[in-house]
């Protein structure tokens, strides 16, 4: 019985340790903002982050994520207002809402190492999460807004000091 | 023409002829009304502290919380959220007090004027429009007799209160009270009869505070946080869970024989359940059954099942085609969409005529979310979890699979992980039913995306053969438009969903031929809708976003570019003369042309020289239907490398939808039905094999990605007119705007959807 860190809880589920992270979080614990959209890692709607990499959750498999830090969707922020999901809402994003928590996984990881990433370098880490109702330009301003914020909180107290 | 949209109550439900009951509640605002205490004059006094209902579209709660039930799939299009905000506007709420739910399959929660609940056409809005301010001035009206006598002032005054931001106030006394104090009091006697109801004096538009705003969508918040609940997110007590295997062929094949043997060695397998579907939605399908989806997988995977491929398993896409092209050239084939004049004596003076065909291959939805529903037998009643469009029909599939009538079935509606026309079909209800029914126990079912890209209810291949006549001055004086398709409504088997010929001589499928009823006044025209009998039975079809407008305007839009180049005229002017907007054409042909005028304006339309190799074309649409067009106009531009390649540089897409409800979704559905445009276009073709689908996900079906997306403007004409619906009308203007400016980059004609750099290439060759 392979036991998860999952959100900085530790949860055991009991299922064989070939299978898919995907379907523990997702069926087992109830997790349910982790979705499945492919099965073979082509569509990025079951992103999940390991030990802070964005990774598919369907390739991944019960005994690969064992003993490492699993955050999904749901233990992203504590009140859902990581600066991602506040520009989402800001730039009112989702339409169908689906690939979403895996669109903001996904950009998460990025964010996390690039605080300034160019438009470019956005399309090329958001290029394997397929959005089916086509809102590819408004995440994509909404990661370059929650990156913009990113930076301004960071460099807030700096600023305060200097003065 | 088409005249689906009204549908009278039909026959009960009869699974034998496949048809299905759609709606036993009368038609009309009594339906939205009929079960509503404290209306229609029913005199029950409302108990204190309880909600008032003011319709059945929203209750009002004693905190004040304004809970409004959404009788159409949210799938994406904000749809729920868009009927608080016209209740809003008549009721005088405050936005922050308004709360979405959605409906159950219920009939009182029918749609006003289709009298079923589904969910397209880009319908909505324009149709629920009416009745959801009619709901919202009720209720503000009731709340507004009560305030006047909660705040002691007389009678005669009522006119003067102000209501706004869920308070009612008296400007002259200062006094003010709000809603939820007026519920608390349980003072709310109003009642109101239909024909009250339609007399009610709605806001004129410069009264609006609320339409036309861009209030922040209520169910945004949920799916930026994982919250949101899908119908493949619904977990039941005791639920186990069911895996699908599909046979090869896409339709006609039966199960011969299941070995389990290997699947018995699965932990946690229950059951092998092959599907005796009576509804004919589904053909050789088996469950498997498990404790957990991880191990129904590997159930599933371990079953030996042989099957009798049946009839259609040596076709392919080219005998779909072969036998389209076979059909068109018999003089007998079809129905008559449209027979204005007479084409044939109008050839025979013709100084030129020109013929093209035009093909579309077979598209797959593909909804993120793959299709899945969750069964449960409670008592004599099934319970179905499932995001649908349809649950009118849903339920009724599900109950012909249940074996029981489907009064005895209850749709639980969930979120859709996307639609895009792909959830108006039941087929996930079958597996749902049958495998709960086999194992006693709850079960959900979820598709791979195998499983939902190889038995989808694909949009049909097309085959379309246009011939024009044109006079000496080069005028279009006769068209000949004959399309060839399988017929996704007759599917349905929906009496009600088609449409008499012109000549009566039969039922037809409208939503194969929409939009080739064209505003062009052309004197002699005559459109067949030919159904493809092969492609029917082989790839049962069904509506995908933008339905036959996505292909009508594919070859209208072209040919009528190809008769304007050969006749040296310039193609906006030559659509521009053809919209003159005589006899049935007046209006919509004006409205047409100023949305053409605004996209070449915007875009600089034939302003500035081209570098070599680059090129802009236009294309105007009266989408989704003559009655309920969004007026709509695109220009493309794009750059046409020497070995065919295209980059698509810029979309300028114009439409006019009336009246804007709210300004941003209106953008971002535009957006998104443009990129669909594209994506079909340019990025998705599925083909026939063997009588399967071959592409089984997304790495052989490709759908637009973020770093193909070109730039995209969007102008959004609200001349004041009803509001109009702007999810699909955008997808159907592109196709034929990205052909026509391909030709004016290269001289390449591409007349085959998708477009490829190797057509494009061979084309540039022949030119």
């Amino acid at each position: 019985m392979p036991t998860l860190n999952i959100n900085g809880r530790n949860m055991s589920v009991e299922a064989a340790p070939d299978t898919p992270l995907l379907w523990a979080i997702r069926e087992q614990l109830q997790m349910t903002g982790t979705k499945f959209g492919c099965g073979a890692g082509l569509c990025g709607a079951c992103t999940v982050h390991l030990n802070g990499e964005a990774v598919r959750s369907c390739q991944t498999s019960l005994s690969d994520a064992a003993g490492k830090k699993i955050t999904t969707i749901e233990g992203l922020s504590a009140k859902g207002d990581h600066p991602l999901q506040k520009a989402w809402i800001a730039e009112q994003v989702p339409q169908c809402g689906y690939c979403q928590s895996g669109q903001i996984m996904q950009a998460a990881s990025l964010l996390a190492k690039n605080s300034d990433p160019s438009r470019e370098q956005v399309i090329a880490h958001m290029e394997g999460n397929l959005c089916r109702c086509m809102t590819y330009s408004r995440i994509q301003k909404a990661i370059l807004r929650a990156a913009s914020e990113m930076r301004t909180a960071s460099n807030a107290p700096t600023e305060r000091r200097a003065t | 023409m088409n005249s689906h949209v009204k549908i009278t109550t039909s026959e009960p439900a009869d699974l034998s002829r496949r048809s299905f009951l759609i709606g036993t509640a009368a038609t009309g605002l009594a339906l939205g009304y009929s079960a509503v205490p404290g209306l229609l004059g029913s005199d029950q006094a409302f108990a204190a502290a309880s909600a008032f209902d003011a319709s059945v579209w929203y209750s009002i709660g004693p905190d004040g919380i304004v809970n409004v039930t959404c009788g159409k799939a949210d799938m994406g299009q904000h749809i729920a959220s868009t009927m608080a905000q016209i209740i809003c506007e008549e009721l005088g709420a405050n936005w922050k007090d308004m709360r979405i739910q959605l409906a159950s399959n219920d009939p009182k929660f029918n749609d006003p004027v289709l009298g079923a609940q589904i969910t397209g056409g880009s319908w909505s809005t324009m149709m629920n429009f009416d009745a959801m301010s009619r709901a919202g001035a009720a209720g503000r009206i009731a709340l507004t007799d009560a305030a006047v006598v909660a705040l002691g002032i007389p009678p005669f005054y009522k006119d003067e209160l102000v209501v706004r931001d869920s308070t009612i106030t008296h400007p002259q006394s200062k006094k003010s009270i709000t809603f939820a104090e007026i519920v608390k009091s349980g003072k709310i006697t109003k009642t109101f009869t239909p024909e009250e109801l339609k007399a009610i004096k709605l806001k004129s538009p410069d009264q609006y505070t609320m339409i036309g705003v861009s209030v922040p969508q209520l169910d945004i918040p949920s799916k930026t946080n994982g919250t949101a609940k899908y119908g493949i997110d619904v977990m039941l007590p005791g639920m186990v869970y069911g895996r699908i295997v599909t046979p090869p062929v896409r339709f006609g094949a039966t199960v011969k024989s299941v070995d389990d043997s290997e699947a018995k060695k699965v932990p946690g397998f229950i059951k092998a359940v092959i599907l005796d579907d009576k509804t004919a939605t589904t053909s050789g399908w088996v469950v498997a059954v498990a404790n957990t989806y991880a191990n129904a997988i590997k159930a599933a995977d371990a079953l030996k099942i042989s099957y009798d491929d049946g009839p259609n398993a040596k076709l392919s896409s080219q005998s779909l085609l072969d036998e389209a092209r076979r059909l068109q050239a018999l003089d007998d084939s079809g129905l008559f969409f449209v027979k204005d004049g007479d084409t044939a004596a109008a050839f025979g003076t013709a100084a030129k005529v020109m013929e093209a065909e035009y093909t579309t291959n077979i598209n797959i939805h593909a909804p993120l979310e793959p299709m899945n529903a969750t069964a449960e037998l409670k008592g004599d009643i099934w319970h179905l979890y499932s995001g649908n469009q349809f649950a009118t029909r849903s339920g009724a599939i599900a109950a012909g699979a249940a074996g029981v009538d489907p009064k005895y079935v209850v749709m639980h509606q969930m979120f859709l992980g996307g639609g895009f026309g792909r959830r108006l079909d039941a087929d996930m209800m079958v597996p749902a039913v049958q495998a709960a029914k086999a194992v006693g126990k709850p079960v959900k079912v979820i598709y791979s995306r195998q499983n939902d890209m190889t038995m989808d209810f694909s949009r049909p291949l097309t085959f379309q053969k246009v011939k024009a006549g044109l006079d000496g001055d080069g005028k279009l004086i006769a068209l000949n438009h004959d399309v060839v398709s399988a017929w996704p409504t007759k599917r349905w088997g929906i009496p009600d969903f088609l449409s008499p010929s012109v000549d009566k001589k039969g039922a037809l499928d409208a939503f194969t031929v929409n939009g080739a009823d064209f505003f062009y006044s052309v004197p002699n025209h005559n459109v067949r809708a030919i159904l493809n009998e092969m492609a029917h039975n082989a790839t049962p079809s069904g509506q995908l976003r933008s339905v036959a407008p996505g292909w009508t305007f594919w070859a209208v839009e072209s040919m009528v570019d190809e008769i304007a180049h050969a006749v040296g005229k310039d193609p906006a002017q030559y659509r521009i003369d053809m919209l003159d907007g005589k006899g049935a054409n007046a209006g919509g042909a004006q409205r047409l042309r100023n949305t053409l005028l605004a996209a070449m304006g915007m875009s600089g339309y034939g302003t500035v020289e081209l570098p070599k190799g680059e090129g802009m074309g236009i294309a105007c649409v009266s989408s989704q239907e003559r009655a309920t067009a969004s007026w709509t106009a695109c220009v493309a531009h794009v750059a046409v490398a020497p070995s065919g390649e295209v980059k698509v540089k810029k979309l300028t897409v114009a439409t006019d939808v009336g009246t804007q409800v709210h300004p941003d979704n209106i953008r971002a559905q535009v957006e998104g039905a443009a990129l669909w445009g594209l994506s079909l276009a340019m990025h998705e073709k599925a083909t026939l094999k063997n009588g399967g689908i071959e592409q089984t996900n997304f790495d052989t079906y490709t759908p637009l990605r973020m770093s193909q997306v070109p730039e995209v403007t969007v102008s959004i004409i609200a001349n004041g007119q009803k509001a109009t619906g702007v999810g699909e009308p955008a997808v159907t203007v592109i196709a034929p705007a990205l052909g026509n400016a391909i030709f004016n980059a290269s001289g390449a004609r591409v007349r085959s959807l998708p477009i490829t750099a190797e057509a494009v290439k061979a084309a540039m060759d022949k030119a």
